[in-house]
């Protein structure tokens, strides 16, 4: 399974990155293999403020709806349009085309609780 | 938590086990849509030992079950197969069945793995024929073999091969490598194939030759998933869902085995006084509209904003490619085309009634 050094985790298998203030929020691939085929992503409104550790997504398999929790409270900045036409970029590319939401409004150091690469590979077992 | 014949095999294979009617069964194995896909374009195979298998027996075997079930199981010749349902004193349904006739005194009836001992107890409570039930249930594995692939699968079987003349709803005994095996043309996807009853220390040997036969003909392993999304395009009915000991049988939609020509049954008094009233509410099929999924145990709303029932299932399903789902609403809603509103997380998204059923093969 693949897990990116440069970002962070939670336990709830969101990964999160931070680039000039804004967080960008998804799912690992761990995540995307557990869930199975996503067949529609529900995202949050733009403007909408999130709590850490809050649901603020939903994932929708065929067999099952899955939230999506925030890693870090924020403000929602931008959503990923491109999924509504094909969800699947969550499973083939969870760190890159796949990605969920933007936040901004942040405290970057709700950062540093968060899980590192190594300590989320331990978490999932590998 | 109770494990079938096939529990090992399902892990060799690497199937998703997850807890149902107190079962450890697959989920999935490749995935619910590649497994929906191949039943649907060429076979799926299925572990349904969780079902249940209850042997009636006796001359009063036939009027035990007329007054204890809402089919007319006396329309059935040897050899045949009725759907079916158990209802109880208020018109609901305690379970749907499928009720196989040996002979005028011999039957054999597959009921739900979550209420096989709750149906044995109640035919043990309301049998004032007399008959004789047995719940053979632990005796018993059980395979389904479903898709446009399923007969030519069992072709290639010494044996099994016997039951590809089989019609719709019809079953036999054949053997199979000297092991007696009930096969039946029945199934709960849309697609054509056969429910195999085995004795339960035969059934991985059953599933091992079927596997085999199926590997050039696309046959893939299929979970409970697939098993879902597959019967709700077909639009057929899941107790706990569109079925339930509290929900009218005639709003769920089973009207058509409700036979009111024949004599007393549980339930029959409800539902004629039902009838004559004017029964409320009907079970629709619907397509949502808005972008989003419907699932089960939703509000679902009128255009005006009236509360008109409830969703009993919905998925975005394979086939069908869209998001879709039944409920059970206000018959003045239920007409195809109508409008309706069904509740998710709080937003309400559009949905339009549509005829059923979703898929037909």
């Amino acid at each position: 399974m693949s897990i990116p050094a440069e970002l962070k985790y939670t336990k709830d298998h969101e990964w999160i990155k931070l680039e000039g203030g804004v967080a960008t929020v998804g799912v690992t691939e761990f995540a995307q293999s557990e869930l199975g085929e996503i067949v529609f992503a529900d995202l949050p409104a733009i403007g909408k403020q999130v709590t850490a550790g809050s649901p603020f997504c939903v994932l929708e398999s065929t067999k099952a709806a899955s939230d999506v929790y925030a890693p870090i409270a924020g403000t929602v900045k931008a959503v990923n349009a491109a999924l509504s036409d094909d969800p699947t970029k969550v499973n083939t590319s969870p760190y890159g085309d796949g990605w969920l939401a933007k936040l901004e409004g942040i405290d970057e150091s709700e950062l540093t609780a968060l899980m590192t690469a190594e300590q989320y590979a331990k978490h999932i077992g590998q | 938590m109770k494990v079938t014949p096939l529990y090992e095999k399902h892990k060799a294979l690497g199937g998703k086990i997850v807890t149902f009617a107190g079962w450890e069964l697959p989920v999935q194995y490749a995935g619910v849509i590649p497994e929906h896909t191949a039943t649907r374009t060429a076979a799926g195979l299925f572990d349904v030992s969780h079902m249940g298998e209850i042997f009636v027996t006796g001359p009063e075997a036939e009027a035990a079950i007329m007054y204890l079930t809402s089919n007319n199981i006396s329309t059935l010749t040897d050899g045949k197969a009725q759907y079916g349902a158990i209802l109880n004193e208020k018109g609901g349904v305690v379970d749907d069945i499928i009720v196989y006739r040996y002979s005028k005194e011999r039957y054999l009836i597959c009921v739900n793995a979550s209420n096989a001992d709750n149906d044995f107890a109640w035919f043990t409570k309301h049998n004032k024929h007399n008959a004789k039930f047995e719940n053979k249930s632990a005796e018993y594995g059980q395979i389904a073999l479903q898709g446009p692939n399923a007969q030519k699968i069992i072709e290639q079987i010494p044996g099994l091969r016997d039951a590809a003349a089989l019609t719709y709803f019809h079953f036999k005994e054949v053997s199979v490598a000297g092991v007696t095996v009930i096969a039946a043309r029945t199934g709960y996807t849309g697609e054509d194939g056969f429910e195999f009853f085995i004795p339960a220390s035969q059934t991985v040997d059953i599933w091992n030759l079927l596997l085999e036969a199926g590997a050039s003909l696309g046959l893939q392993p299929c979970g409970l998933g697939a098993r879902d999304s597959l019967r709700l395009e077909a639009c057929y009915p899941l107790h706990g869902h569109e079925l339930g000991e509290e929900i009218s049988a005639l709003e769920s939609g089973l009207g058509w085995v409700i036979k009111f020509d024949k004599g007393d049954f549980i339930g029959k008094t409800a539902l004629e006084a039902e009838k004559s009233a004017g029964v409320k509410r009907s079970l629709v099929g619907f397509f949502v509209t808005d972008p989003g999924i419907v699932r089960e145990n939703e509000k679902v709303f009128s255009a005006d904003g009236k509360e008109i029932g409830k969703t009993t299932s919905g998925t975005k399903t394979p086939t069908i490619g869209k998001s879709l789902g039944l409920a059970i609403i206000d018959k003045s809603h239920s007409a195809v085309g109508s409008k309706i509103f069904c509740e998710v997380r709080g937003k309400k998204l559009q949905c339009e009634v549509v005829q059923k059923p979703f898929y037909k093969r």
